[in-house]
């Protein structure tokens, strides 16, 4: 009885060290959504393009979309962009962007310069949508159903990688559901 | 590229995350009670981009952003708690420095206490199986002790 | 060509460490005096091979040498030479480099000082340091090579981060790594104790200064930290329960139980397996921290760039070092027999209610700090733990150690004697509530708990020299008698004294900078005054300068009180011209009473600048409160009976007596 008294530390170090070990295998600055299949929420954007459609929470559903949130001061951003044409051109899968605290101008000018792959683009200079969202950097990307939940969320810029292995498989899964 | 992500991305926080500006003069509440309750408020909702500061230290803008969500909330009547939840909807219970004392907190809330108790009922154990102990002992005649004083300040000297 | 035989010089370290922690054990259980001896040796090539090692990489950083891929990123051909050599280990791998040669310094120090030691005792002791230090250099070259070369070499390097550019963050890393690694040493002593199966009254004497020793520097590494945060960071914040401050926090919480619990080791050979697994738990936490801090598990604003290998290698030898002493404690600690009995209510238990208060406070800080991670393995989602749960944490718990602290001291060893002991401390229980009210009523309408931390820091500091008095009979005998046994007090007494009275200086200065600060934050123009704690400070503009490596906005405040003028405070912005980095360079006014703390921001577009002025109250009562703890630990290090650490002669007045005490 008394010895057992004397192996509590060693026990009490086991478990610690399993979860050390668990620490290791995530990334501690990444935050978890709290909108995961919850329906997307309310939000009213203006059109960032002359002409073009602004976005809202009735834009979202009917059918699987990506919501995208990008600024052009943001460097990662213009890192991921590309691969958002490719998924438009191959997967036929609308992408809608969230134009984050930028600045009018320069953020046409990026869209003009790199390519413009969104279906609508809403402006969101002061970070109105953003909070709504619980955006908390760009790029992020989130995965909404057609029946307008938001079922993912990616932080960071999205490459071929994370796109074939997550986010397409998903995305295909969502649209066998009825 | 696993590597990249968290490089690229942690850029711009690590750029602002010592800055000390934090409130700008601009952003403050006309109404002295509102502002110390806004002051008071930030200093409890987490910078989520510097990922260790308050919005109310940190120069980050997306701290700013709350700041004045925070000021904007308070001049429209809500209170701390309905701010609190309304930031906790949006980026988690991880937006507050002060954890809610609930089921998954208990631990982190009793934990010291239990410690506390813990040793106090260990410490009492220790002295009632002493104590026990030293009743069952012969106590030594001054002789005997004093002899042992000596075999044992012979022992540390040879050591 | 230097680079290499640095790299050289560590890869040989790592051979020597590796036969500094087998020969010796080897040796000691086989009874060869000449395999024990060769532990000494090995002691010393090792910390002259890694001495070369960190004489290689200064020379590379002092020289510029960007070919070496640590100096390009970690340094700059304009920066000040101080800042270069800095440098060194302002940044993972060097910092490494700094950490085991440390190491090899206690292990060199413990062969060369350690003469006095019984041969087995020394040469385990010697082996497991060195354990620890192959470890720790096998992970510097197998995951942090400090030597890697870069090709082709650019021609500037990438600067260090201009925070750490400063004075108080340069000497703040080797301060704090020889107090969390001096831990070692009672962590080998404590595993070569129960490989030896025996502790006795002399292992505590042989323990207790080299704990002092690191308690000491660990105590100076914290407060250089926080003073450095105070002064540098721009918002007067000292202590901001941060992770990583936690990571330095919790060996001190717990190398302060140990201090205390390895008197009662000396004095009464008793509390031997708790002292022991003390010292285990020190240094476990200091390495916990290593861990903390370079795995990137707790996100921290401080901690280095992070590397998930890096992280496996350290918890691997996390495992080993931790898991391998915490094994061998279960194996043979049942074993060490309990000396001398003693009352609850005595010194030694005095002592002991300190040692489950500070474990308390330690266990309190590491639920803290690890509880998220915890949380998120079990699937409870994200949480943060930030000030406000230590302030309703840890803040209580010192309520009743300040309580005792007054007291222990005042009682007898074996049985106490506690009504005598309130009876002496009358006079400070009068000055204590003398405290409290006069600073309730100076303070009307702020927090309380102000006003009870001056009540419990006046408490402390009356109640020691209550004690004092007590034991040079002041008042009892004529003075220069006192005054003669004032002077024929064992250093290690007077120790005793400063440290307590150092920490009654940290409580009235926290609790006056935490809960009484006053602040504005306006935008002014040039000509425009504002007033702050009776103080006056009249912009008188600000104007662009050019600095060695940055550029910076340099403001002047003329302050005056009561129309006299005062002093001029002159703080800076300034933009490193490398890394784009803004610092802010407060201006700082300090007095007993409180700082003047002057913080210039941004220009506005009307010529204004936003400027913050703090006063807080009490606050340079932290750092003055700290350097006299860290006096007291050097005071009580320089003790005859410590320093010739010969076999003791028990103090008279406290003759041995084996009778039980119940």
């Amino acid at each position: 009885m008394k010895r057992a008294l004397f192996l509590i530390p060693l026990l009490l170090f086991i478990g610690l060290a399993g979860y050390l070990g668990f620490g290791l295998t995530r990334d501690a600055r990444i935050l978890p959504s709290t909108l995961i299949d919850k329906p997307a929420p309310d939000f009213d954007l203006p059109p960032l393009l002359p002409g073009g459609q602004g976005l809202k929470t009735a834009d979202l559903g009917g059918q699987v979309s990506l919501v995208n949130v990008f600024a052009s001061w943001c460097v990662p951003c213009r890192a991921e962009h590309p691969i958002w044409a490719k998924v438009t051109k191959d997967e036929r899968l609308p992408i809608y962007g969230i134009n984050w605290k930028d600045k009018r101008p320069q953020a046409q000018a990026w869209l003009e310069q790199l390519g413009n792959p969104y279906a609508r683009v809403g402006f969101d200079p002061d970070n109105k949508a953003g909070i709504e969202w619980g955006v908390y950097g760009a790029p992020e990307t989130y995965v909404v159903d057609r029946n307008g939940r938001v079922r993912f969320k990616y932080v960071g810029p999205v490459f071929e990688e994370t796109l074939k292995n997550t986010i397409l498989p998903l995305v295909r899964k969502l649209r066998e559901e009825s | 590229m696993r590597l990249i992500r968290p490089m690229l991305f942690g850029l711009a926080a690590l750029l602002t995350a010592f800055a000390a500006a934090a409130v700008q003069p601009d952003e403050m509440l006309k109404d002295p009670a509102q502002e110390s309750r806004a002051r008071a408020l930030s200093a409890e909702i987490r910078c989520l981009v510097c990922q260790n500061q308050s919005i109310d230290d940190s120069d980050a803008s997306l701290a700013r952003d709350l700041r004045l969500l925070v000021r904007d909330q308070i001049s429209q009547g809500r209170s701390d708690g309905e701010i609190r939840d309304f930031l906790v909807e949006r980026y988690g219970a991880f937006v507050l420095l002060d954890p809610p004392f609930r089921g998954s907190t208990l631990v982190l809330w009793l934990g010291p206490a239990i410690v506390l108790l813990a040793g106090a009922a260990g410490l009492a154990i220790y002295f009632r199986s002493r104590r026990r102990s030293a009743a069952d002992a012969v106590a030594l005649s001054d002789d005997e002790r004093a002899r042992l004083e000596r075999l044992l300040d012979d022992r540390d000297r040879r050591a | 060509m230097i680079a290499e035989l640095g790299h050289f010089a560590l890869i040989l370290a790592l051979c020597v460490a590796v036969a500094q922690a087998i020969l010796p054990l080897a040796g000691a259980s086989r009874r060869d005096a000449g395999w024990m001896a060769a532990g000494s040796s090995a002691a010393v090539v090792q910390l002259l091979l890694i001495a070369a090692a960190f004489a290689a990489l200064t020379h590379a950083f002092v020289t510029s040498d960007f070919s070496v891929k640590l100096v390009a990123e970690n340094s700059h051909s304009l920066k000040p030479l101080i800042y270069k050599i800095s440098g060194v280990w302002g940044n993972h791998e060097g910092s490494m480099l700094l950490w085991v040669l440390i190491l090899a310094l206690f292990g060199a120090l413990i062969a060369l000082f350690g003469g006095n030691l019984p041969p087995t005792l020394r040469a385990r002791v010697l082996s497991v340091q060195a354990m620890i230090g192959a470890g720790f250099l096998a992970f510097i070259l197998a995951t942090s090579n400090p030597f890697a070369r870069l090709f082709p070499p650019p021609a500037d390097g990438n600067d260090l981060n201009p925070l750490l550019q400063d004075p108080g963050l340069a000497f703040h890393p080797p301060v704090l790594y020889a107090g969390y690694v001096g831990f070692s040493i009672a962590f080998s002593f404590a595993v070569a104790a129960l490989i030896e199966g025996r502790v006795d009254a002399a292992w505590a004497r042989w323990v207790r200064p080299w704990t002092l020793l690191a308690w000491s520097f660990l105590t100076a590494g914290i407060a250089l930290g926080s003073w450095w945060a105070y002064y540098e960071l721009g918002w007067g914040g000292f202590w901001y329960w941060d992770p990583v401050e936690n990571a330095s926090f919790m060996p001190w919480l717990v190398g302060t139980a140990l201090l205390h619990s390895a008197v009662v080791v000396e004095r009464r050979d008793a509390l031997k397996s708790w002292t022991i697994l003390l010292a285990i738990l020190t240094f476990s936490l200091s390495l916990i921290g290593t861990f903390l801090v370079r795995s990137g598990v707790l996100t921290s604003v401080h901690a280095f760039a992070t590397d998930p290998g890096r992280g496996v290698f350290i918890l691997a030898l996390l495992v080993i070092a931790i898991g391998g002493s915490l094994a061998l404690y279960a194996w043979r600690a049942p074993q060490l027999k309990g000396g001398g009995l003693f009352a609850p209510l005595s010194r030694e238990g005095a002592l002991l209610l300190n040692n489950l208060i500070l474990a308390t406070a330690a266990a309190t800080v590491f639920i803290g700090t690890l509880y998220p991670l915890v949380l998120e393995a079990a699937g409870g989602g994200k949480v943060s733990v930030g000030p406000p749960y230590y302030n309703a944490t840890f803040v209580p718990l010192m309520a009743p150690l300040v309580a005792a602290m007054a007291v222990g001291p005042m009682l007898a060893w074996k049985r106490g004697d506690l009504s005598g002991a309130l009876g002496r401390l009358k006079f400070a229980a009068a000055t204590a509530l003398a405290a409290l009210a006069a600073a309730s009523a100076l303070t009307w309408g702020r927090p309380v708990l102000g006003a009870i931390a001056m009540g419990a820091a006046a408490w402390i500091a009356v109640g020691v020299f209550a004690e004092l008095a007590g034991r040079i009979r002041l008042g009892d005998l004529p003075l220069g008698q006192s005054l003669a046994r004032a002077r024929g007090m064992p250093r290690s007494a007077w120790g005793m004294t400063l440290a307590h009275l150092g920490l009654a200086g940290i409580i009235a200065g926290a609790a006056g900078a935490a809960l009484w600060s006053e602040e504005k934050i306006i935008a002014m123009r040039p000509g425009q005054t504002v007033d702050l704690a009776g103080y006056s400070l009249l912009f008188e503009g600000a104007e662009s300068r050019n600095g060695p490596n940055y550029t910076s906005v340099h403001g002047v405040f003329a302050v005056s009180r009561n129309r006299t003028p005062v002093t001029k405070l002159e703080p800076e912005k300034r933009r490193y011209v490398v890394g784009g980095q803004e610092t802010t360079e407060a201006a700082i006014r300090t007095t007993a009473a409180g700082d003047l703390y002057a913080v210039i921001g941004d220009a506005q577009k009307d010529g204004g600048y936003v400027v913050r002025i703090y006063y807080k109250p009490l606050v340079a009562w932290i750092w003055a409160g700290a350097a006299v703890m860290v006096l007291g630990g050097l005071m009580s290090l320089s003790d005859r009976r410590l320093r010739i650490g010969a076999p003791a002669r028990r103090e008279r007045d406290l003759a041995p007596d084996a009778a039980p005490a119940e």
